[in-house]
């Protein structure tokens, strides 16, 4: 727990005592925790573990059972490529292999630099748009392998901008 | 706050008034409504609202014209969309420049923008009032009745919809009686299975215990499915008014609400609508005055494709893993927390109160023998008219496809339609003829699922699809008993090789025999469906596998290493953007001078040239 912050610590366990009446209220916590911080460490589950007595081995099954769920922190832009059976019959997966080309990771990997991870949506529903890309909530729709590259381009100009 | 039925109807019909208004014009103004469903807020239907106010408001239009976002009109192909009222011109890909026209030459000049309107692709007429379009002529709505009607915030608009007339009348019933027009109508739950949704509330209405739950099922994960969060973001008293009825009847006074993370505007629409529903005392103590009480509550789920499982849904809610275990018992006698539960799809629950409301008979009048009332369907893949769409059970597929989906773009041919998702199978172009209800689909060997449906053409390789499902599931396997565990991984690995040419008559062989095991041996229904892609295509597609097998081809040019691409020489015109886009330099030639020609054992077969090349000269032909 060394390198968590004293108000790390008082965050999380004021999550875990937003759901005090609850009767089980294991996945709100984590989802909160993971909406919070977007990753939820061991260090992190021993906390939860001592403020609700529900056993570390628990908390560890269950983050890692549920895809919501991460270990590790994840990139600063979530490339968010849908793979729902709309977008894949219009070539989804092409796409998907574009974005791990280009920046060198698979599905559900972060680029060394922090900056990007691929996330393989199960499905977004915006099936009328297929192939859909979401990158930290903005969509880009009908999706072709040539605009890939740009599209990372965009996300690095604006970084290059911001240091 | 409404206390009584007596308050209910009379602010019912006040609100009646007040909605019908925003249609037929009574009240002298102009609206422009809307449409803000997923697949238009993603193609601009925020900024074309903004627009609309910023020029209502320049032009001093405020006292004469509004503005209405309401929920999704279901052909997301053509948005995003205006309607205007009360002359009912619908147009449609509209983008933000098109609203100075429209509000100058229709809002203002009472003129039709032509441009704007729906071209029927097969007779290249325009039409102008959504209702004569084809896509919504076949449909009927019952569970998605509101939506894109009404704005799913109000409160007062949902009530001059109809909301809360079916529980009124329900809490006017004894319990009993709920169940027993539940089982009359012969509804069918609408989330996979079909099962008797009367008789899975006579069930936990037998039981004797103080604490009984509802759940409603909204983990929606089949890919390409939507018509749960459609409803949800649409119209989310109606799925609360559901659970109201089914906890009235089964005599539960809790409901829990489990819907998917990824769906971030249902839940926040779903739990303002909770909130609103309270504030009214129609979530709470004494519901009407009928003594009945009954609280909602909202779980997310946190991305796990089996607790749409009911059993897995509940050890979810439970804070658990979400792992299916063996039934019996069955939720309805041992559920959450130990107690009485009824897990029902949200669908399901939209649909009840139209039966409280209208009666029995209303509904059964739509459907077939053994599949009342309709079902929603997510249309989607290769077909014109992508969207959302409600018809009555019965409705041939073919209807479908080609009457309300508009057929297949770009002259292709159709291959094969896939319904129930992962646990589904596809009906190929012989069997289009087919009336759908929950036993057709499933003698074709696919089953209703939750309702996605999409279609395949002849470009689609149907080895791949199957692998795409097998894929899904093999990730999605929670890992509890074998047959699913290995067998899907087993399944994956012999599709992957037969994708990539290296598969003998043998695998082939072997895939049906993990498959069959597969079906019969696991122990929730997500296994057992696992390899319903599989046989499913072996038996209508069985060609394509052999194909991909003996001949090392592939049909459709789809699996990477079945295919070879190369440059037709008497179409090639030298120009060298094929050689320039390609990533890995595996064209060559001079241009002007010599043809183009592809190194196969370069090439990474991305497809680029194909898409770059302006005259055809590439080709997937070997």
């Amino acid at each position: 727990m060394a390198h968590l912050s004293e108000a790390a610590v008082v965050k999380i366990n004021e999550i875990c005592d937003r759901y005090a009446n609850e009767k089980t209220p294991l996945i709100m916590i984590l989802s909160d925790i993971q909406k919070e911080y977007g990753y939820i460490p061991l260090e992190v589950q021993e906390i939860v573990s001592e403020r609700t007595g529900i056993s570390v081995a628990e908390i560890y099954g269950v983050v890692t059972f549920y895809s919501f769920f991460s270990l590790k922190p994840n990139g600063k832009y979530v490339i968010g490529c849908c793979l729902g059976t709309a977008c894949y019959v219009k070539g989804a997966q092409q796409i998907v292999d574009k974005f791990s080309e280009i920046l060198g990771i698979k599905p559900g990997e972060t680029t060394d630099d922090g900056l990007f991870t691929i996330d393989a949506l199960r499905c977004i529903g915006a099936c009328a748009i297929a192939p859909a890309v979401t990158i930290n909530g903005k969509v880009y729709p009908h999706v072709e392998v040539s605009q890939v590259a740009g599209i990372i381009d965009e996300y690095k100009a604006k970084e290059a901008a911001e240091a | 706050m409404i206390r009584t039925p007596e308050e209910l109807y009379a602010r019912a019909a006040v609100c009646k008034e007040i909605l019908d208004s925003k249609f037929n014009g009574s009240d002298g103004k102009i609206y422009l409504m809307i449409c803000g469903g997923g697949g238009c807020v993603a193609s601009g239907a925020l900024k074309l609202e903004e627009e609309c106010n910023r020029l209502i408001e320049e032009k001093g239009l405020s006292e004469k014209v509004a503005v209405r976002k309401v929920g999704c009109f279901g052909l997301c192909s053509q948005g995003p969309f205006i309607r205007v009222f009360p002359k009912d011109v619908l147009y449609r890909l509209v983008k933000q420049e098109d609203i100075k026209e429209i509000i100058e030459k229709d809002v203002i000049g009472g003129e039709i923008v032509e441009r704007l309107l729906y071209v029927d692709p097969k007779t290249g007429e325009k039409i102008a009032k959504q209702d004569q379009i084809p896509f919504y002529k076949k449909q009927k709505k019952i569970a998605l009745h509101g939506c894109g009607v009404i704005n799913p915030e109000s409160f007062d608009e949902a009530l001059g919809c109809g909301a809360y007339q079916g529980l009124a009348n329900a809490l006017k019933m004894t319990p009993q009686e709920v169940v027993i027009s539940v089982l009359e109508s012969g509804l069918r739950g609408r989330g996979g299975g079909g099962f008797l949704t009367g008789r899975k509330w006579q069930f936990a209405y037998n039981q004797d215990s103080k604490e009984k739950y509802v759940v409603c099922n909204g983990d929606e994960g089949d890919p390409g499915a939507f018509m749960d969060r459609s409803i949800l973001e649409d119209n989310p008293l109606s799925v609360i008014e559901g659970m109201t009825i089914a906890g009235y009847a089964i005599g539960a006074s809790e409901g829990y609400f489990y819907v998917r993370a990824e769906y971030p505007t249902a839940v926040k629409r779903l739990r303002h609508a909770i909130e609103m529903a309270e504030a009214q005392g129609l979530l709470g103590d004494d519901i009407l005055g009928s003594g009945f009480s009954f609280r909602a509550h909202i779980r997310l789920g946190a991305g796990a494709f089996v607790c749409g499982e009911e059993t897995a849904l509940l050890h979810s809610i439970q804070g658990l893993r979400g792992m299916p275990r063996p039934r019996p018992p069955f939720p309805a006698v041992r559920g959450l927390w130990d107690k009485p539960t009824i897990v029902n799809n949200v669908e399901t629950l939209a649909t009840v109160p139209y039966i409280l409301r209208n009666g029995v008979e209303e509904f059964t009048k739509y459907g077939t023998t053994g599949s009342k009332g309709t079902k929603v369907f997510a249309l989607g893949g290769k077909v014109n008219n992508v969207g959302l769409v409600e018809v009555p059970m019965g409705t041939t597929l073919r209807e479908l496809v080609y009457d309300i989906g508009g057929g297949i773009p770009g002259g292709k041919k159709f291959k094969a339609i896939q319904t129930g998702g992962p646990s589904g199978g596809c009906i190929t172009a012989d069997e289009l003829d087919v009336s759908i209800d929950f036993d057709n689909l499933v003698a074709l060997g696919s089953m209703m699922g939750s309702g996605g449906a999409i279609v395949m053409d002849e470009d689609n390789c149907m080895v791949d699809v199957a692998k795409f499902y097998m894929e899904f599931i093999c990730d999605e396997s929670c890992g509890k008993c074998s047959p699913c565990r290995i067998g899907t991984k087993r399944m994956l690995e012999i599709l992957t090789k037969i994708t990539e040419g290296e598969a003998t008559m043998k695998d082939l062989e072997e895939l049906e025999t993990i498959g069959n095991a597969c079906q019969t041996n696991s122990l929730c229904s997500l296994g057992q469906s696992a390899a319903n892609p599989v046989i499913s295509t072996l038996a209508s597609f069985y060609d394509e596998y052999l194909a991909h097998i003996q001949d090392k081809k592939c049909p459709a040019h789809v699996c990477k290493n079945l295919t070879v691409y190369s440059i037709i020489a008497d179409k090639c015109k030298r120009c060298s953007l094929c050689a320039k886009k390609c990533p890995v330099g595996a064209i060559s030639g001079i241009v002007g001078k010599t043809n183009f020609v592809i190194d196969p054992e370069v090439c990474v077969r991305c497809g680029l040239c194909i898409a770059s090349c302006k005259f055809g000269a590439i080709t997937k032909e070997q």
